[in-house]
């Protein structure tokens, strides 16, 4: 695989080998010295045109156990604009000598065309409202390793709730656990779906709480309620928040999932720390070695994983 | 200027089809018949298996002069709106400054002229500087000749202020030409709003923002009676639409775009630029739809809405790039492989209909008939040909009909008795 960009792009076979691999990393994660010279000599650039300061130290984070070198180049995307073409700053940069890409930008796309201009791999941190793949990844690998599912995910029952519109995460994250085999539903208001989708959809939370195994909150921006696609919080809360109530209802075994960061009190209406079924500092914890396979499956050569350094 | 003889084709015109040969002089048709033979100093072109016909006229030109001559410039844009078999082209009024005077209607004019290599007749625009708050001066515009107006780019939002154009227009013998498109609903709109902008995370542009306005525009013609032109129309019931109104008589024509008839959302799929477009590429319905409104006449016109844009525009991400393509040198080639219609159909949508819109029918999309003027159009309408952008005329290069195929080619251009093209080569 040259570029990881998105979940279609990569395949099942490929989501399936990153999600073996990220066990082997996050053996590697436990060890006292969680470092191996995989990647020793490859440079890895994080290119950041929006801010996001975890998605990026996760990265970092990732590439430094495997012991490449890592630049991160910051950029908010105006400056970038009044400026410099992003052409003129992927070449400038890959003149450098980099083996990978991290972007983030947001912009659907920038990925596929940065990739043109550039003879690295590029990894997709997240584009415009389009694709978040290794949040796809950190997300299937936490409900594998918890519920124990390796082999596929057949008869499970997703719940991925709110700005399914809006959400990158929520589209990578559709395409990755229907791929590995779950049943997958979608709650929202019509406004904020996006059009002409293929998956089930209902309407109110309620209708399906005590019915799944997972339920995946996405974080609501509170300018969508300017753009008149909620009337309220406090309207959004009652019809799709996790609120005390609706916790009680769900499943004792069913896991709580969020791609952070929460808004507390609004989708997130519960403190999470105290339903058992919460995994959203697990996520964290695997997005680091979900990272490290995306980064050696991309960069390694497929020795180096054992030694310490 | 030489004589000219045209010789081995078949003349399509709105007369009919025959074979015959075309002899010009002075800028004049003077002979036509078979059998013609050359006289001394006479150029020869050669015409075997093409055909014949009326100079193409487009009624949907952005030649970017002024304000945007990295992009094309009057001259660029003539030249390949000759090759690609037109012998007018009305220029859109989106410049910079915007084509509300006549300074600037007149400057366009005059590098139209001094380019010779089509007629280009500029649009003014509805409102000045088309920010859509307060009317161009229509009738001084009118009386140095401009015929049509529009604000292209954008559609008149407010209604009143297009009710209140309309009504002033009613008595100028000028036809207004909307971009249909009610922007309060695609703010932000990168692509055709239904399932690939869905699966490609990008804000859709919906079908209803254009039909809404189509419909408003009808509403206001059956009250007022003025013409109105519906450009670059795009979706399955704009057609409709169009097809009800005219069926109830009223003086609304439309056209639509090459790549309206021949691609579809889901080239978006790449995230190239080059097919993002205003109106976008719509789905395989749409463009199917599209096409029998031509075949039906509900569709008067082929009007190509070439938008040249500077190379590293289109290289900035999708929702900041800006809409458009190229359109003039490729607009027969697409629509004779796209179009299920007979080839002097598709002339027609090319040539004396669109005449007739842009108000240059006295001089183009005339007769191939002695005494007529010699704007004519030869092309060979079975050759088929691949798009190789370092060979386009336009100064821009944002096709997106590289690996497209193209059937019917045009061979040679002639304004007013003057070979603009020869051997699909520009003569200058």
């Amino acid at each position: 695989m040259k570029h990881f960009r998105s979940v279609d792009e990569a395949g099942p076979e490929a989501i399936r080998r990153l999600l073996d691999l990220a066990d082997h990393m996050a053996e590697v994660s436990r060890r006292p010295n969680p470092k191996v010279p995989a990647l020793r000599g490859k440079a890895v650039c994080n290119l950041f045109f929006e801010d996001s300061t975890r998605t990026r130290l996760s990265f970092e984070t990732a590439a430094k156990r495997l012991s490449a070198d890592t630049m991160n180049f910051s950029v908010s995307s105006s400056s970038v604009n009044k400026g410099e073409s992003l052409r003129d700053t992927i070449e400038t940069i890959g003149a450098m000598g980099i083996d990978a890409f991290v972007i983030r930008h947001k912009s659907s796309g920038v990925p596929w065309q940065v990739a043109q201009w550039t003879g690295a791999s590029v990894i997709n941190a997240g584009d415009g409202w389009h694709a978040h793949p290794t949040q796809a990844l950190l997300d299937c690998y936490t409900i594998r390793s918890t519920l124990n599912r390796t082999g596929s995910f057949d008869g499970l029952k997703i719940a991925i709730v709110g700005d399914i519109k809006h959400s990158r995460v929520a589209r990578s994250d559709i395409r990755a656990f229907t791929m590995l085999g779950a049943d997958v539903t979608l709650v929202a208001p019509r406004t904020l779906l996006p059009p002409e989708i293929d998956v089930p959809v209902v309407t109110e939370l309620d209708e399906v709480i005590d019915k799944i195994d997972v339920i995946y909150l996405l974080r609501l921006q509170r300018e969508r309620m300017t753009e008149s696609l909620v009337p309220s919080l406090r309207e959004y809360t009652a019809r799709f928040g996790l609120t005390p109530e609706r916790a009680r209802v769900l499943p004792e075994h069913a896991l709580i999932m969020h791609p952070g960061p929460m808004n507390r009190g609004v989708e997130m209406a519960v403190d999470p720390s105290e339903l058992p079924g919460s995994v959203i500092t697990q996520q964290v914890t695997n997005g680091i070695a979900v990272r490290m396979a995306v980064l050696f499956d991309l960069l390694g050569s497929g020795s180096d994983l054992e030694a310490n350094e | 200027m030489s004589e000219i003889l045209i010789v081995g084709g078949t003349v399509i015109d709105q007369t009919g089809q025959r074979r015959a040969d075309v002899r010009i002089a002075k800028g004049i048709v003077s002979e036509v018949g078979e059998g013609l033979t050359a006289v001394g100093g006479e150029v020869t072109l050669a015409a075997d298996g093409c055909i014949v016909s009326p100079g193409f006229v487009d009624l949907h030109t952005h030649l970017r002069e002024p304000g945007r001559e990295e992009a094309e410039t009057i001259e660029t844009g003539s030249r390949a709106a000759a090759k690609g078999g037109y012998t007018c082209v009305v220029a859109m009024p989106n410049t910079d400054p915007t084509q509300d005077s006549i300074s600037v209607i007149e400057y366009v004019r005059r590098q139209g002229e001094a380019a010779g290599l089509c007629d280009v007749r500029p649009s003014g625009s509805i409102t000045i500087g088309r920010l859509g708050e307060q009317l161009s001066p229509l009738a001084e515009l009118a009386e140095v000749g401009v015929h049509l107006f529009t604000d292209d780019g954008d559609g008149v939002q407010d209604p009143l202020l297009m009710r209140r154009a309309m009504e002033y227009a009613a008595d100028l013998d000028i036809v207004l030409a909307q971009h249909c498109e009610v922007r309060r609903l695609t703010e932000g709109a990168v692509m055709h709003e239904g399932r690939c902008c869905s699966k490609l995370g990008l804000p859709g542009w919906p079908s209803f923002a254009e039909e809404l306005m189509v419909f408003r525009d009808i509403e206001l013609v059956r009250l007022i009676g003025a013409p109105v032109h519906i450009l670059h129309l795009s979706t399955t019931r704009s057609v409709e639409l169009v097809r009800a109104a005219k069926a109830d008589g009223l003086p609304v024509t439309a056209e639509a775009t090459p790549h309206h008839i021949s691609l579809t959302d889901e080239l978006l799929a790449g995230y190239s630029a080059l097919y993002k477009v205003n109106p976008p590429l719509r789905t395989i319905a749409d463009v199917e739809a599209v096409r029998a409104g031509l075949a039906d006449g509900t569709i008067d016109a082929i009007a190509t809405d070439h938008a040249p844009h500077a190379p590293e525009t289109k290289e900035r991400p999708l929702d900041q790039a800006p809409p458009g393509m190229l359109g003039l040198e490729t607009a027969l080639g697409v629509s004779l492989a796209s179009l299920d219609m007979p080839v002097a159909d598709v002339v027609a949508a090319l040539s004396w209909k669109p005449a007739l819109i842009a108000g240059v029918a006295d001089q183009h999309g005339r007769p191939v008939a002695p005494g007529e003027p010699a704007n004519l159009t030869v092309f060979d309408p079975d050759a088929e040909w691949q798009v190789v952008p370092s060979e386009l005329a336009s100064k821009s290069r944002n096709t997106p009909f590289v690996g497209v195929p193209m059937r019917g080619q045009v061979k040679h251009t002639v304004l007013r008795g003057d070979a603009t093209v020869i051997d699909s080569q520009p003569t200058r």
